[in-house]
């Protein structure tokens, strides 16, 4: 019995990655498949029995206490379920958040919103959220019905704020088996007045905004390359160019030498190729190129603009907004190139400003109506929702939340969206007006 | 059978501690989190701007694109040339229609006015600028912007202008020219300038 004392607290870090509620996530996104409107979502056995096993015991503890360990758990385990709402996202996890105080109470609490965990009174708990921030953030995740502790963590260094977004991406993985998003940047426009605007990047939430361009000249349409390079369109060499920016070194160089205008790039998953927007050929039509802007591949041929091209998460096709058929649709063609297809957005017209989600699942987008709305479609197209009012929106790694903007000419705001419950949080402005906003993923 | 029980409470007796331990208050491993993140980010990001192996054009100049009857950008680095002192074309901006990129029978006059004149300035050439009320999203506008400007090339290109002297730039709906937020406003914004320009010195 003298091993007692000596018993780690379990980490992420410590459970292999495969199993990371491997099980869980499977059967969830089983469930997700179901069509819309499926009744009830249908709930999902969470089989994660043997996931602690391996490694939970990390010292020199004997071998038969390990083979013991699974069938406890596989006991307390097999009694967690997850639920869907009808669309197919996880419905928020109930939990009830004490312990913490002023900014890092609500930065938790904010944080856990868009990762599909909710704040709820004590007696609607699942989940008990415990810890601290005097002096430095601690925390755990105790299961109410049986008290079993899921999660116990301290941080050390950086800010608190910092080490709050830590947790909250530890209690989001172990709750949602998801990525956690509170640790990720946005990248986005900012006008900074006389007719310039530069491009910025923060924290997810806005906070510790850092200047990336110093043009003083019109830059726009900030994408990610990875999380280390920014592709953007500027105006800086008198043409409208698309740039490339690598972030730590900050040397970066114009990538498309053509005249005419050539604008909002997006980068491929891989991070290898460049969708974007250039009229060299006398109209502007969709193209990709490898990264560096070099051998560039005409993907459309059509007398009207195309615009906005956003790839999907596998990296084979791309979807961008076309005028060929009169209104501004939503339309998918093979990267390699091949026939575009119309992608229905069944119910909701004008729909501009794609993103395909992380997961592959959905596309989110705006509607030009009489004001700007932001909608999802399934990835195949259908029918679409009208989720909020607002424009360009920009998907989280963990496909759930969204960043996007709204407000009037040069007095926009970016706001944040949890898609399934239409829940969101407006960001205080930075300087002039906010747009384009841009999620690294 | 008695060895089998004493394991029994054996694994009873670890699990149980186990469980208690795991409620300990003080938690064990401690995450670091890093100081400010590396990187220059922006730092350096005035700095100027690397020459791009790629900037010569491609020679397909003038060409007209079957697909689209678009006419090929310039090959002239006419983003190079600046402004003429005098602008004649001031008062001959060419106004669209919400939403659309062809041109008004109203607005033809003022293309053909340019079109002749532009053979009185030799060795000059022309920008137009192609530019979108704020009733369209932000990149979308950026495209329609440059498919007016294009439009108005194109017509200047049928009145023997040649194409090589006409570069195309949209500012999409970045610069208003009325800054209005209203019907009267929005049709002023929807326009293509057009901007005498001189060589580079």
């Amino acid at each position: 019995m003298k091993l007692t004392p000596s018993l780690p607290i379990p980490t992420p870090t410590v459970k292999p990655p495969a199993d990371r509620g491997g099980g869980a996530v499977a059967s969830a996104r089983g469930a997700r498949l179901r069509p819309p409107g499926f009744p009830g979502g249908g709930r999902v056995r969470k089989g994660r029995g043997t996931v602690r096993a391996g490694g939970w015991w990390r010292g020199g503890v004997g071998a038969w206490v390990v083979l013991a360990a699974p069938a406890l758990w596989a006991q307390t385990e097999l009694d967690i379920t997850k639920s869907v709402d009808v669309h197919g996202f996880l419905k928020p996890v109930p939990v009830h958040v004490s312990g913490f105080t002023g900014e890092a109470d609500s930065v938790l609490k904010n944080d856990l919103l868009f990762m599909g965990i909710a704040h709820v009174p004590a007696a609607e708990a699942k989940f008990v959220v415990t810890g601290s921030n005097a002096g430095r953030v601690e925390g755990r995740v105790v299961e109410k019905f049986n008290q079993h502790q899921r999660l116990a963590k301290a941080y050390a260094g950086g800010t608190i704020r910092a080490q709050v977004h830590a947790f909250a991406d530890d209690v989001a993985r172990e709750l949602t088996g998801q990525p956690g998003i509170a640790q990720t940047s946005i990248a986005f426009r900012v006008e900074t007045g006389g007719g310039r605007s530069e491009i910025y990047v923060s924290d997810y939430d806005g906070h510790n905004a850092r200047q990336v361009t110093r043009d003083e000249s019109m830059a726009a349409a900030p994408a990610w390359g990875g999380r280390s390079m920014l592709y953007y369109d500027s105006y800086k060499l008198g043409r409208l160019n698309v740039f490339a920016h690598e972030l730590a070194s900050g040397s970066r160089r114009s990538i498309t030498p053509y005249g005419g205008s050539s604008m909002s790039p997006a980068v491929s998953p891989n991070g290898q190729r460049v969708a974007m927007i250039l009229s060299k050929s006398g109209n502007p039509d969709l193209y990709v190129a490898d990264r560096n802007g070099a051998n560039p591949q005409r993907l459309t041929s059509t007398r009207e603009a195309e615009s906005s091209p956003c790839w999907s998460p596998d990296g084979a096709s791309i979807c961008f907004v076309s005028r060929t058929r009169g209104p501004a649709g939503l339309y998918v063609v093979p990267a390699a190139g091949g026939p575009m297809r119309r992608l229905t957005t069944a119910g909701v017209p004008n729909a501009t400003e794609p993103d395909w989600s992380p997961d592959g699942k959905w596309i989110v987008f705006t509607t030009m109506m009489r004001q700007f709305h932001i909608c999802v479609v399934k990835a195949g197209g259908g029918e679409a929702r009208v989720v909020v009012e607002g424009e360009d929106p920009s998907w989280a790694p963990n496909s759930r939340a969204v960043v996007f903007c709204r407000g009037p000419d040069h007095g926009k705001s970016l706001s944040l969206l949890d898609v399934p419950t239409a829940k969101v949080k407006t960001m205080r402005r930075f300087l002039g007006s906010n747009s384009q906003p841009s999620w690294a993923r | 059978m008695k060895l089998f029980t004493n394991a029994c409470w054996l694994v009873v007796a670890v699990l149980l501690s186990a469980s208690v331990v795991g409620c300990k208050r003080n938690p064990g491993r401690i995450t670091t989190i890093p100081g400010t993140r590396p990187g220059a980010v922006g730092d350096t990001a005035g700095m100027p701007l690397d020459t791009n192996p790629l900037a010569s054009g491609v020679g397909s100049e003038g060409m007209v694109d079957e697909a689209t009857g678009g006419i090929a950008a310039s090959t002239v680095p006419l983003h190079q040339w600046t402004p003429s002192a005098e602008q004649p074309f001031a008062t001959d901006t060419v106004y669209f229609d919400f939403d659309k990129s062809n041109i008004r029978p109203s607005e033809v006059p003022k293309i053909l006015k340019v079109g002749s004149a532009m053979g009185s300035y030799a060795g000059k050439a022309l920008r137009i600028e192609g530019h979108c009320d704020e009733r369209g999203t932000e990149e979308y506008n950026r495209a329609l912007g440059e498919r007016r400007a294009l439009s108005i090339r194109e017509y200047l290109a049928q009145q023997g202008v040649s194409p090589q002297l006409i570069d195309t730039i949209s500012f999409g709906e970045d610069r208003p020219a009325d800054p209005g937020h209203n019907s009267e406003a929005w049709s002023k914004n929807r326009r293509g300038e057009f901007i005498l320009l001189d060589p580079p010195k």
